[in-house]
């Protein structure tokens, strides 16, 4: 298990923080955003519920839109396009 | 924020799904139990109400993601006020009912002593909840979503707490002689065998915290056991005034700019910002229901045990094990920990004392087990069984809504979770409880060293969350060929 963020597109993005607990997922996530441009789409993988949360209200606060969103089985997959 | 639609698979009605199925069955492993001890005994009815209070609590703490660690860390880790939300509105209901209980006469609540312990320990119980990624509470309900990093941080605390209570060594010689001049004091009047000028933490009690007091705002104002005290002084004063306060400067500092951005207000009015204080506290409906849901069942759970206590007419539940024929483990007062309200950390001290007692180390030479909370089998620890409830509850929340996944740890995950938690025992017994037992339960009743925690808390927070950055930082750019961060 290891984080890792990967540019897999034309201003497409992943970051997978699978296995990792609290804050990690929103610390990386919060980094992650930090890096890419405005108006590109970060796919997160995660498998920590709590953190779900935080980001959700991070994108609030940020103004950036989750555009889709997989919930099963203890696995999130979130795709975050940045304001 | 646009939000799409949540897309989950539908293919079999929810409740014939694999994992409501096993839901059940944990359901149903609580409910078979507790008709067996019921069967052993009724008056196991008391040990029962720990148990499904736990349940509850740990059903609603994964159901709002409820982490107190989360509402200290994420403020400055990634600037969120979701969960400090949720613990304020948490505080106010659970302030409200517990007004209700005190004015029946149900209270089972006691003052914690006022002192410097409270802020260091909560300050490295703080500093170790950051790297652990879990309160107490929190630790356990996400044992319940199968995660076993938690369990190792639940293991940490236990055991950490249990070394830090009883062991004795060099390091006794490092506490103040004053402690030790008024413990030798405190040893003419004690048992013998409680060895009380021996480890530093007995010194630590008998010398400095049994020269301190506890109180609640109504008996420092001068209207104890009135219904005006109650009401203005422990309940008003002491947990509403601070949580609307509280409230208005995470609104202020975390949630106003953004909110006034997204709905366009450059000049608001007082109905702008109140509307912006509502859309804050409702942001995250789970959290605030859990919220809500865990106040109330705080203080109701007070008003059950208080309820039994009467009915049986006793103290302490030690009483009702001795009646029972049920006689290890409890302390020279024939007591067990039972505090009567949601508590966290002392019964994990036990489960770790416990064991070592089994092992051969004598732990019941020490105040914290000998004299007051006893070393009982865990099968006979009623607040053990409520951590077990939250772990249960929670898991039943998790599998029915498809988050129960197993997590075993990595070396890097399990270092943090044995230092942090090793950081959160040592914290909880300087201050004598934890973010629940130390904060959640005393501010509410009226106890203002709660706010104390709080501070102390936050400070520690604040710190851990400086350090786990820097480490974060010099772990991406140390990787950044593989992690591209």
């Amino acid at each position: 298990m290891a984080m890792s963020f990967n540019k897999t597109g034309d201003h497409e993005w992943e970051l997978n923080v699978c296995g990792y607990t609290c804050p990690h997922p929103q610390m990386y996530t919060k980094k992650a955003l930090q890096k890419i441009e405005s108006g590109d789409v970060l796919s997160l993988k995660f498998d920590n519920p709590s953190s779900g949360e935080s980001i959700l209200a991070m994108c609030e606060a940020e103004g950036s839109d989750l555009i889709d969103r997989q919930d099963a089985g203890g696995s999130f997959v979130w795709k975050i396009r940045k304001a | 924020m646009n939000v799409a639609s949540t897309s989950i698979a539908t293919e079999a009605h929810w409740l014939l799904r694999k994992s409501s199925m096993q839901a059940m069955g944990v359901f149903l492993f609580v409910v078979l139990g507790s008709l067996w001890a019921l069967a052993q005994d009724t008056r196991f009815v008391y040990l029962l109400v720990y148990v499904w209070f736990g349940l509850a609590y740990g059903a609603l703490l994964q159901y709002g993601r409820f982490c107190m660690a989360s509402a200290v860390r994420d403020l400055f880790a990634v600037k969120v006020p979701r969960m400090a939300v949720g613990v304020m509105i948490a505080v106010a209901l659970y302030a409200v009912v517990a007004a209700i209980v005190s004015l029946a006469g149900f209270s089972t609540f006691h003052p914690n002593a006022m002192g410097w312990h409270i802020v260091i320990g909560a300050a490295i119980f703080g500093f170790g909840i950051v790297f652990t990624g879990g309160c107490a509470s929190g630790s356990l309900y996400k044992t319940g979503e199968g995660n076993m990093n938690s369990m190792l941080v639940i293991l940490a605390i236990s055991f950490s707490q249990a070394i830090v209570v009883s062991a004795s060594g060099w390091w006794d010689a490092l506490v103040p002689r004053s402690w030790l001049d008024a413990a030798a004091v405190q040893a003419q009047n004690m048992p013998a065998e409680l060895t009380i000028t021996k480890g530093w933490f007995d010194i630590f009690t008998a010398g400095y915290i049994w020269g301190l007091k506890g109180t609640t705002m109504a008996e420092i104002l001068g209207m104890a056991e009135t219904a005006r005290g109650i009401i203005l002084a422990n309940t008003l004063l002491t947990a509403i005034l601070p949580v609307v306060l509280i409230l208005v400067a995470l609104y202020v500092i975390y949630y106003r700019k953004g909110y006034l951005r997204r709905s366009g207000k450059a000049n608001p009015s007082l109905r702008d910002e109140l509307a912006g204080m509502w859309a804050m506290c409702t942001s995250s409906r789970n959290t605030a229901l859990a919220g809500i849901g865990l106040g109330i069942l705080a203080g109701l759970h007070m008003y059950v045990t208080g309820a039994l206590r009467e009915h049986y007419d006793i103290f302490n539940f030690g009483e009702l094990l001795v009646a029972m024929g049920y006689t290890n483990g409890l302390s020279i007062q024939d007591t067990v920990f039972d505090p009567g309200y949601w508590y966290i950390t002392t019964q994990e001290a036990q489960w770790g004392g416990w064991i070592m007692q089994k092992l051969g180390i004598n732990s019941m030479d020490s105040i914290f087990f000998g004299l007051d909370n006893g070393l009982p089998n865990p099968l006979l620890n009623a607040p053990g069984f409520m951590s077990i409830g939250i772990i249960l509850g929670a898991a039943i929340m998790a599998l029915f809504r498809r988050e129960f996944k197993w997590k075993l740890p990595s070396w890097e995950t399990a270092f943090f979770a044995i230092v942090g938690g090793t950081l959160m025992g040592l914290g909880a017994r300087l201050a004598m409880g934890c973010n629940i037992g130390a904060f959640f339960a005393t501010v509410t009743n009226g106890d203002p060293s709660g706010w104390i925690f709080l501070i102390g808390m936050t400070i520690g927070a604040y710190i851990g969350v400086k350090v786990f950055t820097w480490w974060m930082d010099w772990s991406t750019a140390r990787k950044a060929s593989e992690c591209g961060l």
